[in-house]
């Protein structure tokens, strides 16, 4: 078997699709059927639309999974993991699932890849890709044991379409833990909306030279309709909580127009933003990586251009 | 309490794309392609670490690192912001190690290093990037793992972590020993030694361990490898950037709005 598994609540979700898209190929590589697992609270209806888009089975994990920080979805998958004897189990690339992936592949005397960006069956064995130096190289690796638990980078495998099929859900519960790690308390930042989700982005980064001129764009993601994203630099000064960085070591985005504002264009920044349609750069360097990447770009000083975009965004806006 | 923090030493990860280059023949970055640094996330691990001990959660804080002979320069860091001691496991510079191979020489070490209360690793190495080893080391131990941490507070015997999850920020209390592993953030820059203590530093003994003195043969060595390497390519970027120019800021900001909207990626609601 080959085991899809989110944490996407209601339903499946873009990123949901993706997982089960390159489960169902890699299982047709190998010969094997696809079971998608439910980490969320009331995950029936990822696992219904799972079913839906060429699962053989769906699972829900009845239970309070946030408790114990990463241990109760790492116990529960380690169980359906060694029942349905899975080759492979799939995870989205974020910050759960590169908890999880090491872990659950530790219990299972297997292996980890984290962030693939693409996978090939060889020989009936798969092959991933994924990135290595910030993005700066893409190297393939093979495991050499069984099973593989891999996370898969989003916006980069073509979604499952579907097929017609219906699966009956199977429920199974959290393992009871130890409470080594108890989560006491859970803050969503005041605003803002959804990175992931967000049709446009406006990310600021070093370029910005201030936390002040960075709060500018709230009001620009406002009018735009967006979000705030930051670069590596902006997070690390300060100018914004690390939940909002893009990049390899923050999330990946998959919008129409990615607005790159001072930001340079690290690899390791590159690597989130590879799916978004558009990029949009402003940078006071002609000579910035960031060109290299974008559809658009405007070499100014990008404090000046917010407050442009700002003001005409108002004035057509009246 | 006794904290070790795992560190690596990694090619500057701040060389350009331009100019970053994979040699064919050995699938690394060619010597003297770019310095070797400690790691960002690693300083950051670091960093939290010495700010423990700072309000007195940690007595002890050692370095530990599973590498070439040429890596002791970051222990070396890391004694000259006064960790007390330095560890240094050392294998040939020719051997890649994967994440397992790294976790079982680490894991081994810390089993011979007295009373261990809390490992700290960054959240990945900036090199082959693989965010694995801090959680196979805890699960290894069979301890409790916490990933991408930024704050630490010891409260009632439980060590209080706090860390941004998806969509929020999680706080959570984790029973000792642990592991955790750590993140960038504005509060964890790691600071400089003063000139004596990286004097001090270089007086310092390291300690050094092969992997055969820690139990690890050839053969359980190349056994602990679970990734085989493939190929390693640097992608090529066809740029295709229109670069838009105009009086001034404002007719700039226009004319980016008007392309947008003639490309159909975002819509005027002028």
């Amino acid at each position: 078997m080959i085991v899809a598994a989110t944490w996407d609540v209601d339903d499946l979700g873009r990123a949901g699709c993706e997982l089960v898209g390159a489960a169902n190929r890699l299982g047709a590589a190998l010969g094997a059927e696809v079971a998608f697992v439910s980490l969320a609270a009331d995950g029936a209806g990822a696992a219904e639309a799972a079913g839906t888009h060429g699962a053989a089975r769906a699972f829900v994990v009845l239970g309070d999974h946030a408790v114990s920080g990463s241990e109760g979805s790492v116990a529960a998958l380690a169980e359906l993991a060694r029942e349905l004897n899975a080759r492979a189990v799939l995870l989205p690339a974020d910050e759960q699932g590169g908890e999880v992936a090491p872990r659950l592949a530790e219990r299972l005397a297997g292996t980890a890849v984290t962030h693939a960006l693409a996978i090939e069956a060889a020989d009936g064995r798969p092959v991933w890709t994924r990135p290595v130096f910030g993005g700066k190289a893409l190297a393939t690796v093979m495991a050499t044991v069984e099973p593989v638990v891999a996370t898969l980078r989003r916006g980069a495998f073509d979604p499952a379409e579907e097929t017609g099929g219906s699966v009956s859900i199977e429920a199974r519960e959290v393992p009871a833990g130890d409470g080594a790690v108890e989560l006491l308390d859970s803050e969503a930042p005041a605003g803002g909306a959804s990175l992931e989700d967000a049709a446009v982005i406006v990310s600021g980064g070093a370029g910005l030279g201030s936390a002040e001129a960075f709060s500018e764009l709230e009001e620009l993601a406002r009018l735009l309709g967006g979000a705030v994203g930051a670069s590596l630099a902006a997070v690390d000064a300060g100018w914004a909580p690390p939940e909002r960085q893009v990049g390899l070591t923050g999330k990946a985005v998959s919008p129409d127009v990615y607005f790159a504002l001072g930001i340079s264009g690290a690899s390791q920044h590159l690597a989130g933003i590879g799916s978004a349609k558009a990029v949009v750069a402003v940078n006071t360097d002609p000579d910035a990586p960031i060109f290299r990447t974008a559809r658009l770009g405007a070499v100014m000083d990008c404090r000046e251009f917010i407050g442009a975009l700002v003001a005409e965004l108002r004035r057509s806006a009246r | 309490m006794h904290a070790v923090v795992l560190l690596k030493q990694i090619l500057d990860w701040e060389v350009p794309p331009q100019r970053f280059r994979i040699d064919p023949e050995t699938k690394r970055p060619p010597d003297g392609l770019a310095p070797k640094l400690l790691g960002p996330f690693e300083q950051n691990a670091l960093e939290l670490a010495l700010q423990l001990k700072q309000v007195g959660a940690v007595e002890r804080v050692t370095a530990l690192l599973a590498g070439p002979a040429g890596a002791t320069d970051v222990l070396r860091k890391a004694l000259a912001v006064r960790a007390e001691e330095a560890v240094h496991v050392e294998i040939e510079a020719t051997d890649a190690l994967d994440p397992s191979q790294t976790a079982a020489l680490l894991v081994a070490a810390l089993r011979r290093l007295e009373s261990v209360d809390l490992v700290l690793a960054g959240r990945q190495a900036g090199d082959w990037d693989h965010g694995q080893v801090g959680y196979l080391v805890a699960e290894r131990l069979g301890w409790p793992a916490v990933g991408l941490v930024w704050r630490a507070e010891l409260r009632d015997g439980r060590l209080h972590v706090w860390r941004s999850g998806a969509s929020s920020v999680e706080h959570f209390a984790v029973r000792l020993p642990a592991v955790l592993t750590v993140t960038s953030h504005a509060d964890l820059r790691l600071r400089m030694g003063s000139v004596m203590d990286l004097m001090a530093a270089n007086k310092k003994e390291i300690t050094s361990w092969t992997p055969a003195e820690l139990g690890l043969g050839v053969e359980e060595f190349a056994a602990a490898r679970r990734l085989e390497l493939g190929d390693v390519r640097v992608p090529e970027l066809e740029p295709q950037c229109e670069l838009v120019e105009g009086e001034d800021a404002a007719d700039v900001a226009a004319r980016i709005l008007e392309r947008l909207a003639e490309l159909k990626l975002l819509e005027r609601t002028a």
